[in-house]
């Protein structure tokens, strides 16, 4: 049973005006179906409202702005369906246009920071270990539980929202510290040494969704070196293929010093061992191209490239003379934007023909100039939602192969890897 | 399941209704329904092409984005959702979309909870039913319409 204390009451019988009083119904009724007795306050919050889904999208954040209602706490905006800094690339329904940047508008209203991004741990402020968070969007959450050691339960429309605005949550799921237990352990091949590592993590995590499910999963054997890239790219593809919140990479992660760390001294339900020609059949999986196959475009940065992302692939470009042979598009952040304008990465990659795609991600709106045909990705993430939610078919390779592909106007794979 | 041929359910959202019933596999509300049709629109799915408007939809639980949230939210408002829900989890995202089209619109949507067996003999329902949900948090009552007992 719910107990609410003082201050939750006077806020949700209208004390702080209805705006308040309606996010702390929502908040309230979520939390005895979570069947939690409490609420907690957090720290920050991410929304992923921002995405238009029609009429009841706009009526919810509207209900807020007219009681001049504002976030309690630190609120960042996951993508939208428009690039705001490039509005010329959506091709969609003008209709749908207007509303969908009506809907990102309103909630800058409220007080939320104008990031517009998934990745918002890649923003100058991000939380720290132990941190209690609402987090809305699933690669953002398994990203700030098991990286950040942030704490959050997977939030998601709505109560995302409603969390940032009276700075409380159901004290639940992966909130309370014995959940966040790993329940199985994973025991990845070596794969360090391998050309185009960047997919293996992908590949990897796919296969861990589908394996583990929601339940919490200790990896041992990566990497000792592996990079947020690296592990944001697993935790984006696991959270697509499972409802996965929350892993531990012994050795890397922060709650994961050890195994037995990670098990919080419990013995594990169980051990799945995955080899390398698991993860070569899982990428065979996602890949619907075949070498030679002509391409319409490459689309990299699902979630938003990072800095060193675009370091990298400006080095790939180096390695490579002429123009492109089709469409290369780079889904980032404004902030990372910025500061790509600042070192110059951006307009050197502008001169090569790189459109470089802010505020949304070519998966979820029209923003990519041919809608038939096949696009090359390194995302795991692209590769599963790309298909049904925009028709393209998808080739599938590491950020290196993409890079050469383009040049070739078709697909190519490194020979180890096809 | 009493005496008088109700069976008992936990009242997730509070609200009355009656309808037939739809048994659904786990569908992804977003990008598996579309609201403004009002049709399942998952390929994959084997209700593919049914819609939900005026129906009891019973299903074990949600998968996939919690963006369906929205979704079911929408197809509440526009009277292309179903008019009642019973489920065997605690759907996070069904309960969601409920609750804010509840609070937004004023549309009561009976969201309730079954045991297995219950749920079981729902699932495979072929008559209307009636869902009494009168107190969110208490208990619900739910009968199949035709005279038969659960």
């Amino acid at each position: 049973m719910l107990v609410l204390n003082a201050q939750d009451q006077a806020m949700r019988d209208g004390a702080f005006g209805s705006g308040v009083a309606l996010a702390m119904r929502i908040v309230a009724r979520t939390a005895n179906v979570m069947g939690a007795r409490e609420l907690i306050d957090i720290s920050s919050a991410h929304i992923d409202g921002c995405l238009y889904h029609g009429p009841a999208s706009l009526d919810f954040v509207e209900r807020f702005v007219q009681g001049d209602t504002r976030v309690a706490v630190p609120t960042t905006l996951n993508v939208g369906s428009l690039d705001l800094i490039h509005p010329e690339l959506y091709h969609g329904d003008k209709t749908t246009e207007r509303a969908a940047e009506r809907l990102m508008k309103a909630h800058l209203a409220l007080g939320c920071e104008s990031s517009f991004t998934c990745a918002p741990y890649q923003l100058k402020h991000r939380p720290k270990a132990g941190d209690q968070i609402a987090w809305a969007e699933s690669n953002a959450i398994v990203f700030a539980n098991s990286v950040l050691g942030a704490r959050t339960s997977r939030y998601g429309d709505f109560l995302d929202l409603a969390a940032a605005i009276t700075g409380r949550a159901p004290h639940a799921g992966l909130h309370i510290t014995e959940n966040r237990a790993a329940r199985i352990v994973v025991e990845a091949p070596d794969f360090a040494r391998l050309p185009g590592r960047d997919v293996f993590f992908a590949v990897l995590g796919f296969l861990l969704g589908e394996q583990a499910g929601a339940t919490v999963a200790a990896i041992v054997g990566l990497p000792p070196d592996s990079s947020e890239d690296e592990l944001k790219a697993l935790g984006a593809a696991a959270a697509s293929s499972g409802a996965v919140a929350l892993f531990h990479a012994v050795g890397i992660t922060p709650e994961a010093p050890t195994l037995d760390a990670a098990l919080q001294g419990q013995a594990p339900a169980r051990t799945i061992s995955i080899s390398i020609d698991q993860l070569a059949a899982v990428r065979r999986r996602l890949n619907q191209g075949r070498p030679g196959d002509p391409l319409i475009a490459v689309s990299l940065g699902t979630p938003h490239f990072s800095v060193e992302e675009f370091e990298q692939l400006v080095e790939l470009f180096a390695l490579h003379d002429g123009p492109l042979k089709c469409d290369f598009y780079v889904n980032t952040s404004r902030f990372v934007l910025w500061q790509l304008e600042t070192t110059g990465i951006a307009q050197v990659l502008a001169k090569r023909g790189v459109q470089i795609v802010v505020d949304t991600c070519t998966y979820i709106t029209p923003v990519m100039k041919k809608l038939s045909g096949l696009v090359m990705t390194n995302s795991g993430k692209w590769a599963h939602y790309a298909p049904a939610n925009i028709g393209v078919s998808v080739a599938y390779g590491s950020m290196q192969e993409c890079v050469r592909s383009a040049f070739e106007g078709k697909v190519y794979f490194d020979e180890q890897s096809s | 399941m009493d005496q008088s041929g109700w069976s008992h359910a936990s009242t997730l959202a509070a609200g009355h209704a009656r309808g037939a019933v739809l048994a659904l596999e786990p569908l992804s509300f977003w990008g598996g329904y579309d609201a403004a049709l009002g049709k399942i629109v998952e390929k994959s799915h084997p209700c593919h092409g049914r819609s939900l408007a005026g129906k009891i939809m019973v299903m074990p639980r949600a998968k996939g984005s919690s963006s369906s949230s929205s979704v079911l939210a929408e197809a509440i408002r526009n009277g292309t959702g179903p008019s009642g829900i019973v489920l065997r989890e605690r759907d996070l995202i069904i309960s969601i979309g409920v609750i804010v089209a509840n609070e937004l619109y004023g549309v009561s949507v009976p969201l309730v909870v079954v045991d297995d067996g219950v749920f079981d003999t729902l699932y495979r329902c072929t008559q209307p039913i009636q869902i009494d949900a009168p107190h969110e948090g208490g208990e619900a009552r739910i009968e199949i319409m035709s005279g038969t007992t659960l």
